[in-house]
């Protein structure tokens, strides 16, 4: 087989380099964006918060603040996992790496899971907005509010989180059919980038919509 | 003779592969620009065709054409079209694909799957959009303000939303393009202050797009959610507060009405140097103002809710940043005519689409004072006023900046010459035909013509035939070069690699260029941009 590098190299590049440094800077750019879009997100939120502190205090009261904590906790492992990932590619691990980008999807879909079972029951509590959303009591419109933001944001959270498995199964079965190596592992760590992004999300999530009930 | 032939044998990015596949499958930048120029083209005149109606029905005060439901449907299209599906992706779909790679002497942009993956974004949101039309259309003004949209309109708002929202990833992905190889892939000694203008207006022109298209993607999102699922989230009824919509909404849009100015400013600051022959005066200061207009333009949201309930204090500081934006605006108009003062002047049509924007800018500018300022704001608002106003800035500014990008880089793009003498008279007939459709609106609209109305009173009417008149003119302007471009494709004498004598990289390369722009890589020796005396010793070398 021929050099892996020049194998690499698409044609309207000079240098390996100035690929590598595109990709990178590729996906910096585009979490800008994506950082704009929540960022719409969170301002329309802490407007509302504002204007209705009670109710919103009293939906963030029925979060499962234990599932929440747990499922942040597991979120921020499999960013553990992934950052040991991009470390055992760069050092050509490739056996290593395929283990922690499996390890790195089965966490993944684990918070996934427990989410899934957050929602099932806000619906079964009549706290999923729309037709289903049903509650009495002066602060029940504002209330309703509070939730179509938690489905809204941690709902686009899920929906990045699904396009994160996909990337990293891509990774994966490149590893596989060996075109990824210590010389070659720039998917590797922009892949890394996006999913470090989608935790830190959401964290700001949980704090958002786990925590005010606290005070209550 | 043999030379001319073997010219004519040489493969170019038009000839290299035939077919109707290799071009839909094409990952070439300057194809790409084409796909896009197609697209545009044809969205202008289905835009343009509401515009038509619209106009027609203002000939008489009284409804003669359309119904006033018909007629809230046309300019809503009118907008959307108009805004999403030209002029936003206009100039830097089409010659900012064709030229940015070309500019920085590069082989392609960074991620050309990319680049075609935005243009069948684009193609999809833009057939959402047009089954929204067909199927009955939309009347909620371009804007989609709620409560009216999210609770009351009983048209297809949801289907436009997504419409844009889809054409939104592919402006996102293209901007975020643009900006990677402006980065990345410049040739060896192209340093930033090397790059032509066209490159830092694009530049900044893609980062405003990277801000705040996702916050329009994000509030589309929220009054589709808002109109199905029927929660409040905008609905005052509810707990909501429409004004955040408002608020939302211009923080992209206004930014937004700067990225449909500054990619003309783009086009204008590389035709003046050209056809003065003289470098371009002040780069520097040119240069960053188009930085200080991108993010002096986050700034300014506000200055669209003068009167829907805005604190005093905001409101204040919304209209001095909107007056800060003149700064940089006549930074690059006092540099451009400096750039013409005492130069060898040639008023090629090129030339005579940029002298129109710099007028027509100007004015467009100007008035937007009068609509930054508190106190006049509350009598103009909702106007004729403020039409004439942002049609100055977005037909006279970038319409006319697209039409002479088009013109200056026709030869570049087909290899062909346009017919010069036709292209002036329609230069005209467009200048003139603008001139009498808006201007007749600035008084309309002093005079206290509301905007979106389809009957008004009858002391108005003769202001509504003078600018139904001049949309006749106009659009005569506005087909006369689709006719006379696509004639010269075929028929056009042969441009040379440099017709203009310019000095841009992206005329050192053949005409049509190669598939990959160029057969050496280029080496930017030269101390600076615009270089035209080094210019003047090859051409005597030659």
């Amino acid at each position: 087989m021929s050099d892996p590098v020049a194998l690499e190299l698409r044609e309207h590049f000079a240098t390996v380099e100035q690929q590598r440094g595109t990709a990178d800077t590729g996906m910096w750019v585009f979490l800008m964006t994506e950082l704009m879009m929540f960022g719409g997100l969170f301002v329309a939120y802490t407007v509302y918060r504002f204007n209705h502190p009670q109710a919103f205090a009293e939906g963030s009261a029925s979060m499962d603040i234990m599932l929440g904590s747990v499922n942040s906790a597991i979120l921020l492992t499999s960013s553990l996992t992934m950052g040991f990932a991009e470390l055992s590619a760069k050092l050509g691990r490739q056996r290593l790496l395929g283990i922690l980008l499996l390890v790195t999807i089965l966490i993944g879909l684990a918070f996934l899971g427990i989410k899934f079972t957050e929602y099932v029951e806000h619906y079964q509590q009549h706290e999923a907005p729309g037709v289903w959303f049903n509650r009495s009591g002066p602060h029940a419109p504002a209330v309703q509010m509070f939730f179509v933001f938690y489905f809204i944001m941690t709902g686009l959270h899920a929906v990045h989180m699904i396009i994160g498995i996909f990337l990293i199964l891509g990774l994966i079965s490149r590893n596989m059919i060996g075109s990824l190596s210590a010389a070659y592992h720039t998917p590797v760590s922009i892949v890394g980038l996006y999913w470090h992004f989608v935790d830190i999300v959401w964290i700001f999530l949980y704090a958002i919509f786990y925590l005010p009930g606290l005070h209550k | 003779m043999i030379e001319a032939v073997a010219e004519k044998l040489e493969k170019n990015y038009l000839n290299e592969k035939q077919g109707l596949l290799s071009w839909l499958l094409s990952t070439d930048h300057k194809r790409i620009g084409i796909l896009y120029t197609f697209s545009i083209t044809c969205f202008f005149f289905l835009g343009g065709f509401f515009a038509l109606l619209m106009r027609l029905e203002l000939l008489s005060p009284r409804n003669w054409l359309v119904s006033a439901g018909t007629y809230n449907k046309l300019f809503t299209m009118h907008g959307i079209i108009m805004v999403w599906f030209f002029l936003i992706p206009s100039i830097p779909g089409t010659l900012g694909n064709f030229l940015i790679p070309m500019m920085v002497g590069a082989k392609d942009v960074a991620f050309p799957k990319l680049n075609l993956l935005s243009w069948y974004i684009f193609m999809l949101g833009g057939t959402v959009t047009v089954y929204a039309l067909i199927r009955g259309g939309v009347d909620t003004g371009w804007t989609f303000y709620t409560p009216f949209s999210t609770s009351y309109s009983t048209t297809y708002v949801v289907a436009a939303a997504v419409g844009v929202f889809i054409a939104g990833f592919s402006t996102i992905l293209t901007a975020l393009n643009f900006v990677v190889t402006i980065h990345r892939m410049r040739a060896p000694g192209l340093t930033w202050f090397k790059l032509p203008v066209f490159i830092w207006s694009m530049y900044a022109n893609s980062l405003v797009l990277i801000l705040n298209t996702p916050v329009l993607a994000i509030t589309l999102v929220m009054i589709a959610v808002e109109r199905i699922a029927k929660v409040g989230i905008f609905d005052p009824a509810l707990g909501g507060d429409p004004v955040l919509f408002q608020h939302m909404f211009w923080f992209y849009s206004h930014p937004a009405v700067y990225t449909m100015v500054l990619p003309g400013m783009a086009v204008i600051s590389e035709i003046i140097p050209v056809f003065s022959r003289k470098p371009l005066f002040g780069y520097k200061a040119v240069a960053f103002s188009s930085v200080a207009i991108a993010v002096l333009g986050f700034l300014v949201w506000g200055h669209h809710m003068f009167v829907a309930g805005e604190s005093v204090y905001s409101a204040l500081t919304f209209s001095f940043f909107s007056y800060c934006v003149a700064v940089p605006s006549a930074i690059k108009v006092f540099n451009w005519t400096a750039t013409m003062h005492k130069g060898s002047i040639s008023w090629d049509t090129p030339m005579l689409y940029a002298i129109g924007f710099i007028g027509l800018f100007t004015i467009g500018g100007m008035t937007g004072l009068f609509l930054a300022a508190l106190g006049l704001d509350v009598h103009v608002h909702d106007t004729y006023f403020v039409i004439a106003h942002f049609h100055y800035i977005m037909v006279g500014g970038t319409v006319m900046a697209f039409l002479g990008g088009v013109h200056y880089w026709w030869p570049k793009i087909s290899g062909k010459m346009y017919p010069e003498g036709l292209a002036r008279l329609s230069a005209l007939i467009v200048f003139l035909g603008f001139n009498l459709t808006f201007f007749p609106q600035f008084v309309l609209g002093f005079l206290g013509m509301p905007r979106r109305y389809a009957a008004y009173p009858e002391e108005f009417q003769m202001l509504h035939v003078l600018s139904t008149a001049g949309a006749t003119i106009l659009g005569v302007g506005y087909v006369l070069p689709l006719c006379y471009l696509l004639w010269s494709w075929n028929h056009g004498r042969d441009a040379g690699p440099n017709p203009w004598r310019a000095p841009g990289l992206e005329w050192k390369s053949t005409s049509p260029p190669p598939t990959h722009n160029f057969e050496v890589t280029p080496v930017v020796t030269s101390k600076l941009p615009y270089d035209f005396e080094a210019m003047k010793e090859e051409l005597e070398l030659v």
